[in-house]
Order: C-alpha cells, then structure tokens, then sequence
C-alpha cells in the first residue's frame, strides 16, 4: 500500500484509496465494537498510571489527588541521592537479578537438554509434571511451607540434629538469605523455566540426527553439534528477556515479599520491597516513591534496548 | 560387533545417571509438599516431637475439622472461589473479543493498537500510580479490586492473537458469504474449532485469579473480602513475626490439634483446586505457548 502511495501521486487515486479505507472500517465496525473494551482497559490501567508517573515531579497530597498535586521538579530525585535506604534497595536488586541471571539462568538448559536424552517419552512427561507443579502454587503458599520448614524447630533443623550438625536459619540470617532466595526460586521455577527450551529441542528436524548417526556421530557429539545450536535463538531470546526483566520479575518481589523480615532487611530489601513499605508503612511521601519506581522503570526500559541491540547484533531476530 | 556391544553398554549407564538425577531432583520437589500432607494429618503428639517422619504414626483429621469450621477460611474461600469464576470470565471475554479483532490483518490501525499493547509489556506506571488510580475508581474494599485490575494479561492476549492468526481464512469465508457478521463467525465458527486452545487459557487465567494475592493486599483492607491468598498470608506468612488477630482466632479455637497442623491442613485445602486443574493445564501448556510463539 505504502509503496503504491509513493509511486503514484495521484490525487484522484489517493482519494479512492481513502474511500477503501472507510470501507474497510464500516465492515470492521463490529471488530473495532469488540477491541473497543480492550484499548479502554489499556487507557484505565496502564496508560492513566504511566500519566501518573507525573507523581514523580510532584509533592503527593491526598486532598487534591495525583493531578492537583504541587509540583516539586527534580526534588525527588535529589532527595533520593542521599537516601541511604534507596541505595541498599538499588544494590540488593541488582545483587538478587544479577545473581540469578548469573547462576541460575544457565540451569534450565541443562536441566532441558538431560530431558531430551531421556529415551523413554513417558517418563519425560512424568519427570515434567513433578518438577513444573511448583511454578503453579503462590509465593504466599511456598513461602508459609518454607518459614514452617527452616524455622528454629522445623523439619530441616529436625534432620540436622539427627546427624548432629548445627541448626541453620537462613531466614533470619544474613549471610544465607541470598543463596536461599536463589535456590528456594530455582526449586519453584525450574521446571517451568525448562519447557520452552525442550518446546525448541523437539522443533529440531529428526532427519538432522538421522543424518549425523549415519556419519558415526556419538551421542554426545550429536547433542553438542545439533541439539545446541538448535535451541540457539531460543537461548538468546530467553537471555534477552531475562536480560529485560532484571529489574522487574528478577529482582523476584513476590519470593523476597513473602520471605523477608526485619532481620535480614540489610540484604534482602529490594527497590519494590522498599517502595511499598515506604508508602504504606513509613509514610513517606507517594511523589517520592513514585519517583524510586520512575527511576527503575527507566533503567529497565534502557537495559531491554541494550539487550535487544545485542542479540540483533548477534544475528537472531530482536524482540521488535 | 564388539565394538557395537561396548558402545549400547556405555548408552545404558549414561541413561541410568539421567534417570537417578532426574529422580533425585523430583523427590526434592516433592518431599516438601508430601511433609505438608503429612503433617496436616498427624496429631499433634508427633508433631511435638519434631522428628522427621514419612508416614503420620497416628491419623488425625481434627485439624481439617477446624479449617472447615472457622468462619473466616470459608468466607476467604468463597471469595476466591467468586474472583476466579467471574474473573475468569471477564478475562476470557476481552482476551477473546481483542485477540481476535487483532488477528485480522485488514484491520485499520492494527499495527497502532497492538504497539499501544505491547508498549505496556515494557514500560509501567509502577505501583504507587496504578494504587492511587485504582482507589479513584472506588474499587477498594470490593472484589472487583482482583479482577478489573488484572481482565488481561498482555502476554496471553498475543498468544492468542497468533493463535487467531494461524488459522486459515477460508474457514471463515464460507461463512461470511452466508451472510454471517464477526461476532457470529467468532462465536459460531472460530471458538467451536479452538475449544481445546481456549480451555488451556481458561485454566491458564483461573489459576492466575486463584493465585491472586497482591491486589488484595493492595486495595483490600477488611476482612470480609479477603480471598484465600491473603487469608493464608495471615495465617502463614505474618504468623512469624506476630500472632496476627485472624492466627488467634484459629489458635483459639483450636484447643486440641497443633496449630502447625491446622497451617498444614489450610495449605492442602487451598491447593487442592489447582492440584485437580493441573493434570489438564499441563496436558496443554506447551501445545498452547508453541502455537502462540509463531511470529506473524
């Protein structure tokens, strides 16, 4: 279309062009009917709050809303800079995302590719359902479980004491919640983090294995020269994503939400954490929260075009 | 042919390693969930003993007797059971109606709405914005607070989208030359033939709303709406830190059974739903995110 309009420039052929286009729309008239509650929900929850965003550069008061509120400019975020809360909150995001991106990413595709060797289709389906139950039960749930269970008298310290070793609280203790957000996460989410890369093993072409039995390859050579390479862009997809939600589903909200307390506050509060209860339990002002979730939409925002510039550079297809 | 032999011997063991480890790693993702079952039906004796045990050595279902019997737990599990229903039907309704508008490539400024979507999978107003805009509409403090917020995923609403996409024209064109309008299409033509699609994000959305515990914590603030998630919060999560008022009550109440049973019994209840659903969720979750992940 966009073609044919640059070439001719007829205006007797533009105005039939634009006829069409009506036309078009008086046929869709009962699409657009069905979109029309859809694009209304996009402008009530997620284009009025990011309007809202204006909070950002603004001194909340309750008593003249977001919109009415006076400004206050960069305030906020001046303010931010010797707040040494936010700074902790900063870095324990990025330990927690970093560490997660680092350790467990890699995990799932192991995890992925023994599942692939598995000869026996039954068994792989069995060994699936188990290890993908979790990912289906709330952090709320798992985390209740997990207090019970590593508390001072738990099941845990009960098997501990049984073969005489000292009683650990990782909970409550700085130096392990880390490690046990990462590992209490991977216990939930692996399974459900494998099924797209055994989704992309099976896209592999079988004649590709074929092929290469008949050239004498072995097991291993055959997972290392077609299974891998065959789940490359999917890897790389994956890797931008995760990549692009450091800040957001990385830094894990839900998990550390339900598992953090007062004592661990030092490793475990992250940029959310910290913007909830510094609204509604410290009472700071909302303007200067929202200004902490502005920054770190910002942030992610950027870290998704570096990722996507990456892999694109890469030769696999971005994201847009 | 020796040769041959050795190399199916050496097959079989690197199959055996696969099958332990594999086996390792699913009992520890279910011993957890097996201790929770088990404690939930012993009594409390052994319970206070704290030794590790895999089979209850006396059966005791008094806790779920409590569980069943205290006021809030059914009030919180009815309220659950009303946001999953009727959130599930708002989300099926509009996940439908605008994937397929969506799908139609004839459509004039598709390409503008579907950037006006997928900008939001980028970019958010953040918490305190959207808690603020919510209140404004007076949805705190009512159950709709857990559905109208959350009617569309963005990420399933593109997978069907796709989905809608995949499916050939000419289908429909038999039925738009008999006069048919979109809505009869969609309804008479398109859904009949995508039922075991459509199931799998009916299941995919109820367990979404099921599991929903974070705009309640957000807009609900009194008891009688809250749903389960938050119920079991109480009960479980903020048990740790203090009594809070709603762990008392079941304490109270609960004179004979542990209360670590009765925390037990509540999570098993409360997961039971999604333990019956699951089998069909997972029949076709990977069907259903292969189909959608078709770039156009």
């Amino acid at each position: 279309m966009k073609r044919i309009e640059k070439v001719v420039l007829n205006p007797e052929l533009k105005k039939r062009n634009r006829q069409l286009m009506w036309r078009q729309i008086r046929n869709d008239k009962l699409l657009y009917l069905m979109l029309f509650p859809v694009i209304l929900w996009y402008l009530i929850f997620c284009y009025l709050p990011m309007g809202g965003l204006s909070l950002a550069f603004k001194t909340f008061r309750y008593d003249t809303g977001i919109w009415f509120s006076p400004w206050n400019g960069i305030g906020h975020f001046k303010e931010m800079f010797s707040d040494d809360l936010f700074w902790r909150a900063l870095k324990n995001t990025l330990v927690f995302a970093g560490g997660k991106l680092l350790f467990l990413f890699p995990i799932p595709i192991i995890l992925a590719t023994i599942l692939n060797e598995l000869r026996s289709n039954k068994l792989r389906r069995i060994y699936q359902t188990i290890l993908t139950f979790p990912h289906f039960i709330t952090w709320v749930v798992l985390s209740g479980i997990l207090i019970s269970f590593f508390s001072s008298n738990g099941v845990v310290n009960g098997i501990l004491s049984i073969f005489n070793m000292p009683a650990i609280t990782p909970l409550s203790t700085v130096q392990y919640f880390r490690p046990f957000i990462w590992l209490s996460f991977l216990w939930k989410e692996l399974g459900w983090d494998t099924i797209i890369y055994l989704a992309a093993f099976a896209g592999i072409d079988p004649g590709l294995y074929e092929a290469a039995s008949i050239d004498g390859a072995n097991r291993f050579q055959k997972m290392i020269h077609i299974s891998w390479p065959g789940i490359r862009g999917t890897v790389c997809i994956m890797l931008i994503l995760a990549a692009g939600s450091l800040m957001t589903s990385g830094a894990s909200f839900d998990q550390v939400f339900n598992l953090y307390s007062q004592p661990v506050y030092e490793v475990a509060d992250t940029i959310d954490t910290y913007v909830y209860r510094a609204s509604f339990g410290m009472g700071m002002n909302l303007g200067y929260t929202t200004a902490i979730s502005f920054l770190k939409s910002v942030i992610n925002i950027i870290l998704i075009v570096i990722a996507n510039k990456i892999v694109t550079k890469m030769g696999e297809p971005g994201l847009y | 042919m020796k040769e041959k032999s050795m190399k199916k011997k050496k097959q079989g063991a690197f199959d055996i390693i696969i099958v332990v480890i594999l086996t390792i790693m699913a009992l520890i993702t279910l011993f957890p969930l097996y201790y929770v079952l088990i404690v939930s039906v012993s009594d409390p004796e052994s319970i206070a003993n704290h030794v590790p045990y895999l089979w209850p050595h006396v059966f005791d279902f008094e806790s779920y007797k409590v569980v069943f019997t205290e006021g809030k737990f059914v009030k919180s599990f009815m309220n659950s059971v009303f946001v999953t229903v009727v959130g599930t039907l708002v989300n099926m309704t509009l996940s439908v109606f605008g994937a397929y508008a969506l799908s139609k490539k004839k459509l004039v400024g598709r390409r503008f709405f579907l950037t006006l979507i997928i900008f939001t999978m980028l970019f958010s107003g953040g918490m305190i914005p959207f808690y603020l805009i919510v209140n404004s509409l007076k949805l705190n403090n009512t159950l709709w607070s857990m559905i109208l917020p959350c009617a569309i995923n963005t990420f399933y609403l593109i997978i069907m989208k796709n989905y809608f996409m995949s499916i050939p024209e000419s289908l429909e064109d038999a039925a738009r030359i008999d006069g048919a309008n979109n809505i009869q299409i969609l309804l008479q033509v398109v859904l009949p033939i995508s039922m075991p699609f459509i199931a799998t994000f009916m299941l995919f959305y109820s367990v979404e709303r099921w599991n929903e515990w974070w705009n309640a914590l957000l807009f609900i603030n009194e008891s009688d709406y809250q749903p389960l998630q938050i119920y079991m919060r109480e009960i479980l999560v903020n048990f740790n830190n203090q009594l809070s008022p709603q762990a008392q009550a079941v304490v109270g109440q609960g004179q004979r059974a542990n209360f670590q049973a009765i925390q037990m019994a509540t999570i098993v209840v409360s997961t039971l739903p999604i333990l019956c659903v699951y089998p069909f969720v997972q029949k076709h979750f990977v069907k259903g995110m292969l189909v959608g992940s078709v770039k156009e």
